[in-house]
């Protein structure tokens, strides 16, 4: 790990002042994904200053929906009974990511910053385009079985990580944030980067903004709402491919939808083309087939991930015919 | 000490930071770099608490702060504050040990016993949080914590074991 010099922020005030004094510096919440990548040399700051103090550790019911202190720890978020009540797709996105002790650790600022699990981006002797801009993609040609296939360039194909902000996705969340020159709302639509030409650039964040809050407006049809992942082995691992999905319904038919991806895109992946096919009509197989396509469309393969078409696919179909079954 | 070839950057400096463990409060001068993972063993010599991937995958360094299951190679220790850690050394009532402990013994829940005071630390804590009755349930609340001998369907047995004696939490 690279030498930093260490700062404990107090409030939200004192965390952007240090960070707008030091260029060179990083906000430590967690520390789940800083920390890890700070031993592997991939992150490497001058100046750590620690958010933990921080009073943004809250949940509270915001005109029907909620607010998420971007301090709130995903384990305590999870449980919270606002959002296991009104929003279990957040939920179960939730406890289906890391493990106990992470979910622990890990914050809800955190969590959508999240960077990717790209062994060629974690590993610095490989080259990386969104590591060292310009070396080069060490993924593209190489071994990519975990690797985007929505949403990707010629010049990175790494995978979004995180589970809880593809559900914020399917949810139209808005990040809150702080910084010298005051605050702003930035819808999730308009927080993730696409990779295109400047993969090292991930989010619409400027260098001095802090993350304070995450709201998540109120819908009521979120109640029937889930998230289905599927991963390597039964826990503890990232999606190969992942479904939020929340369905209104009346009768047999849909009246609105929302989907997002998670696994295959590089960033959390919103299909508002299969929520349209969704729209009126019946929740038939044909129709699910026809919105499984729709959410696919554009995916490029790049050798060892074509099978995530498929999967993603049929991970997408099965969480729509699940969410038709809830009460 | 400092093997990184970039440390002409700074003057290597020491912050000066407090512990609470186990009861006991410590004062110490660390490098800010220093986990508390290492601050554990390497500086207040509590070496019950292991360092097995050393990249929060494996759960081996598994410890309590303020009551909650944390990995402790990811936590850097100037950053713990004034929180309470809890270790594997801070279960046992002078020779009573913790029922979770004494479970372990009873139902053989380790091989080599490298992972056992992570997974012992994780059950402890599982205790606590919202877990379904089912061995699924215990499964998949134990799933950060690695055991390479493969000793899960014991470990499993000794925390289904605590849980029944003391009554458990939906």
């Amino acid at each position: 790990m690279h030498p930093f010099e260490f700062h404990a922020a107090s409030n939200e005030g004192d965390a952007i002042a240090l960070r707008t004094t030091h260029a060179d510096a990083r906000f430590l919440a967690g520390g789940t994904t800083l920390v890890d990548l700070m031993k592997h040399d991939v992150e490497r700051p001058a100046h750590v200053i620690d958010i933990n103090a921080l009073d943004l550790a809250r949940v509270t019911e915001e005109f029907g929906g909620i607010r998420i202190g971007a301090m709130v720890r995903n384990s305590d978020l999870a449980h919270h009974p606002l959002v296991r009540d009104r929003f279990p797709v957040l939920s179960q996105a939730l406890l289906a990511g890391a493990s106990p002790q992470l979910r622990n650790m890990a914050s809800t600022g955190g969590n959508l910053l999240q960077r990717t699990r790209c062994y060629y981006f974690r590993d610095v002797a490989s080259p990386c385009n969104k590591r060292e801009p310009g070396s080069g993609c060490g993924a593209l040609h190489g071994y990519n079985r975990i690797h985007a296939i929505l949403g990707t360039s010629e010049h990175c194909i790494a995978t979004h990580p995180s589970d809880m902000a593809v559900a914020l996705m399917a949810l139209d969340a808005v990040v809150h944030v702080r910084g010298a020159r005051g605050e702003r709302a930035i819808p999730l639509g308009q927080f993730y980067l696409l990779p295109a030409d400047h993969p090292e650039l991930e989010t619409t964040l400027a260098s001095d903004e802090l993350i304070v809050s995450v709201h998540v407006p109120a819908l009521d049809f979120a109640r029937r709402s889930l998230y289905l992942k599927v991963r390597d082995r039964a826990s503890y691992a990232f999606a190969l491919a992942s479904a939020a999905v929340a369905l209104d319904m009346t009768g047999g038919t849909i009246r609105d939808a929302r989907i997002a991806l998670g696994g295959v895109g590089t960033v959390p992946w919103r299909a508002r083309a299969a929520e349209e096919v969704l729209r009126g009509r019946r929740l038939e197989s044909q129709t699910l087939q026809r919105a499984a396509d729709a959410a696919l469309q554009g995916a490029i393969p790049r050798g060892h991930n074509a099978f995530k078409i498929d999967l993603a696919r049929r991970t997408l179909m099965r969480a729509l015919a699940r969410a038709g079954e809830l009460s | 000490m400092c093997w990184s070839k970039t440390c002409g950057r700074f003057p290597l400096v020491q912050i000066d930071i407090t512990l609470s463990v186990n009861g006991e409060r410590h004062v110490l001068a660390v490098d800010p770099r220093t986990t508390l993972l290492d601050a554990l063993r390497e500086r207040l010599r509590l070496t019950g608490t292991k360092k097995g991937c050393d990249l929060g995958q494996c759960g081996a360094c598994t410890v309590h702060i303020d009551g909650r299951r944390v990995l402790a190679c990811l936590t850097l220790a100037a950053a713990v504050g004034d929180k309470e850690v809890r270790t594997v050394e801070g279960l046992a009532a002078g020779d009573a040990l913790h029922p979770v402990q004494q479970a372990f013994l009873d139902c053989d829940g380790f091989q080599c016993g490298y992972c056992t005071p992570g997974q012992i630390m994780s059950a402890v804590a599982l205790l606590d949080e919202p877990c379904g009755p089912n061995d699924d349930d215990v499964r998949e609340l134990m799933s950060g914590n690695i055991c390479r001998c493969g000793a899960y369907p014991n470990i499993v047995d000794a925390i289904q074991h605590v849980r029944s004696t003391q009554g458990t939490r939906g």
